[in-house]
């Protein structure tokens, strides 16, 4: 097989990998500050990817164009589900949690299947089969707009967490909430705004996933799978694990389908799941708890 | 026992007997899918609602069960009576390889929970790529005639299922609650409320773990093979999809996680409620895919919220004000 083949192919993972890590990071933030697991992630990027497509043949609004909006709406959308629903069930079982999470999974699920029908949609861009060939790379133009897109929203995240007084007080509920609650901080407005940006996060990867995949409202469960995966690849709570284990999963998945056939590729995610829970439970960057 | 909760007893023994008799071939194909979730449930029940291992990948051992009895079946004739017993053992074999692998590794919380996902993930797309068992393809058991009880082969009308559905949900429940007044059944409930507590006393939580799991992944393979042999399919997307897994355990979790009774009164208010939304909507001609499973994650939401112990537990409890207001 020429070097030049696999090469593509990785490098093509690369970019794939960064807009799984932006969903993921949406999955690990929530995590790691609310304490949620939220099993509906992979119904809201299906709901960000059908309203990206939606303001596409609507309007003609290229995806890339319509992520700002997604974002916004998916925050305020994701602040009022914490609010609403899950800030209750912070303090109940893992089990209750799973169920709350689980219903509005479904019917996130389903209100998209009576809204949208069960037919796989598109946002067919004029660009979507250009390519660009630098020496004997090749990429395909609509993956390298959404790999960078991805990694520019997700460094935002990371500047936000980073520099800003919201982010940092986030922080703080993370590392000790009794310490956070002493000092006064707004921990239910933290936690919604927490929410709010996981998913805003997983709206920026649904919006520029529809320039590389077809929606349809099964997609949802395999999405949230995935999701998990990289997250407990890279470390459940960690920022930069969730990057880095997106870019993982991205890579060995575009390798797997070239080397063995490509309905096995997400039996090496979740074998790589297994050997990671079991090997280092915390994952490749997080702490232990 | 009070002679009145005799007879309430003896009652719905006899209503469950002939109900074959009175009722529809529908109303009897609903009560067999109630009794065969209420049998998963139980099996589910007693790894999280007694052991407190939340297992999020039942439909693992279900389908391990139902794959080994069904392939026995399928390649060599073999039939239910003996090929239980190798489901059986294939599905604690799994069950030991992951319980064993997990507590050794110390995995517990959403981390156990997401360890099961990932087995029995891995599993439905290993079963992909396997042949010898249909593969994507899917496996098909013989139908045989349908009007005459073949018991050596589990082959017979709609009203064997229900009875062989029946009995399994009531060995199940008997089971349970002699396991829940066992030591088991007290060190499983010691490491469910505070593991490091009953390990300070002594309990090889290691150990009674990993009974659960083993217990549990018996029954659920026991419920497979009946699964097997009355759909007569098996595809490793349907049989180990994660949605599977959920069916399962919804029926603990709305009727009440850690009750008896919880498993049996989840599944049948939850099969009812999606048969009735289905009817409600038919007889509006409201069509439109989906509907149906909006307002089921709607009623789930609001059991989830309103009733965060579950139906039983709220019903019980009901039931004992409304006792006690009567007695005083």
């Amino acid at each position: 097989m020429p070097a030049e083949l696999i090469l593509n192919v990785a490098l093509s993972g690369v970019l794939t990998g960064l807009v799984y890590g932006l969903m993921a990071l949406g999955l690990s933030v929530i995590f790691g500050v609310v304490r949620v697991v939220n099993f509906a992630h992979g119904e809201l990027m299906t709901l960000a990817m059908y309203g990206a497509v939606a303001a596409f043949q609507r309007f003609g609004l290229d995806p890339l164009l319509s992520v700002p909006a997604l974002a916004v709406g998916f925050f305020g959308l994701g602040y009022l589900l914490q609010v609403t629903l899950v800030q209750r069930f912070v303090t109940r079982p893992e089990h209750a949690q799973f169920l709350l999470l689980l219903s509005v999974a479904v019917i996130l699920a389903n209100a998209q299947l009576m809204l949208f029908g069960p037919d796989a949609r598109n946002a067919s861009v004029d660009y979507a089969l250009d390519s660009l060939e630098l020496g004997p790379l090749l990429l395909d133009l609509p993956r390298l707009y959404a790999g960078g897109v991805a990694l520019c929203a997700s460094l935002s995240m990371f500047a936000f967490f980073r520099f800003s007084r919201s982010g940092k007080a986030i922080r703080a509920c993370a590392d000790n909430y009794r310490g956070a609650q002493v000092v006064g901080l707004p921990i239910r407005r933290l936690y919604a705004l927490t929410f709010g940006l996981g998913c805003a996060c997983v709206a920026v990867a649904g919006g520029v996933l529809t320039l590389l995949v077809d929606v349809t409202p099964a997609l949802g469960p395999a999405y949230t799978l995935l999701g998990f995966v990289i997250v407990i690849v890279g470390g459940l709570g960690s920022m930069l694990g969730a990057l880095l284990g997106g870019l993982l999963v991205g890579v060995s998945e575009a390798l797997a389908g070239l080397f063995f056939t490509p309905s096995a590729k997400s039996m090496v995610s979740f074998g790589l799941l297994i050997l990671v829970l079991l090997l280092r439970p915390q994952g490749l960057l997080g702490r232990r708890a | 026992m009070s002679p009145k909760r005799a007879g309430a007893l003896a009652l719905a023994a006899l209503g469950l007997l002939v109900f074959p008799e009175l009722g529809g071939a529908y109303a009897v194909s609903l009560a067999t899918l109630i009794l065969y979730l209420a049998t998963a449930g139980q099996a589910w029940n007693l790894m999280m609602g007694f052991a407190g291992q939340l297992s999020l990948g039942h439909s693992l051992y279900v389908g391990i069960g139902a794959y080994s009895a069904g392939a026995l079946f399928f390649h060599f004739g073999i039939g239910p009576w003996l090929g239980v017993w190798v489901a059986v053992a294939c599905s604690m074999a799994v069950a030991l390889l992951i319980g064993g692998l997990a507590f050794r590794f110390g995995v517990s919380g959403v981390y156990f929970a997401l360890l099961t996902i990932a087995f029995a993930e891995f599993t439905r797309i290993a079963f992909d790529h396997i042949d010898w068992l249909g593969g994507p393809g899917g496996m098909f058991l013989e139908v045989a005639q349908r009007d005459r009880w073949d018991l050596a082969h589990f082959r017979g009308p709609p009203s064997m299922y229900y009875y062989a559905a029946l009995a399994l949900a009531l060995g199940t429940l008997w089971l349970c609650a002699r396991l829940s007044r066992s030591r088991a059944g007290y060190y499983w409930r010691a490491i469910r409320e505070d593991e490091p507590a009953a390990q300070a006393l002594g309990i090889d939580t290691f150990r009674w773990k990993l009974l659960a799991v083993l217990v549990s992944s018996a029954l659920s393979a026991i419920s497979g093979v009946f699964l097997a042999f009355y759909q007569n399919n098996l595809f490793p997307e349907q049989v180990f999809h994660v949605s599977r897994s959920i069916e399962i355990l919804l029926g603990p979790v709305i009727g009440g996680v850690g009750t008896l009774l919880g498993p049996i009164v989840g599944s049948l208010v939850l099969t009812l409620l999606s048969d009735g939304v289905s009817e409600l909507l038919a007889a509006l001609g409201w069509e439109l895919p989906g509907t149906k499973q909006v307002l089921y994650g709607l009623a789930l939401l609001g059991v989830v919220v309103f009733l965060p112990n579950g139906i039983w537990p709220a019903l019980h409890a009901a039931w004992q004000r409304h006792s006690g207001a009567r007695s005083a």
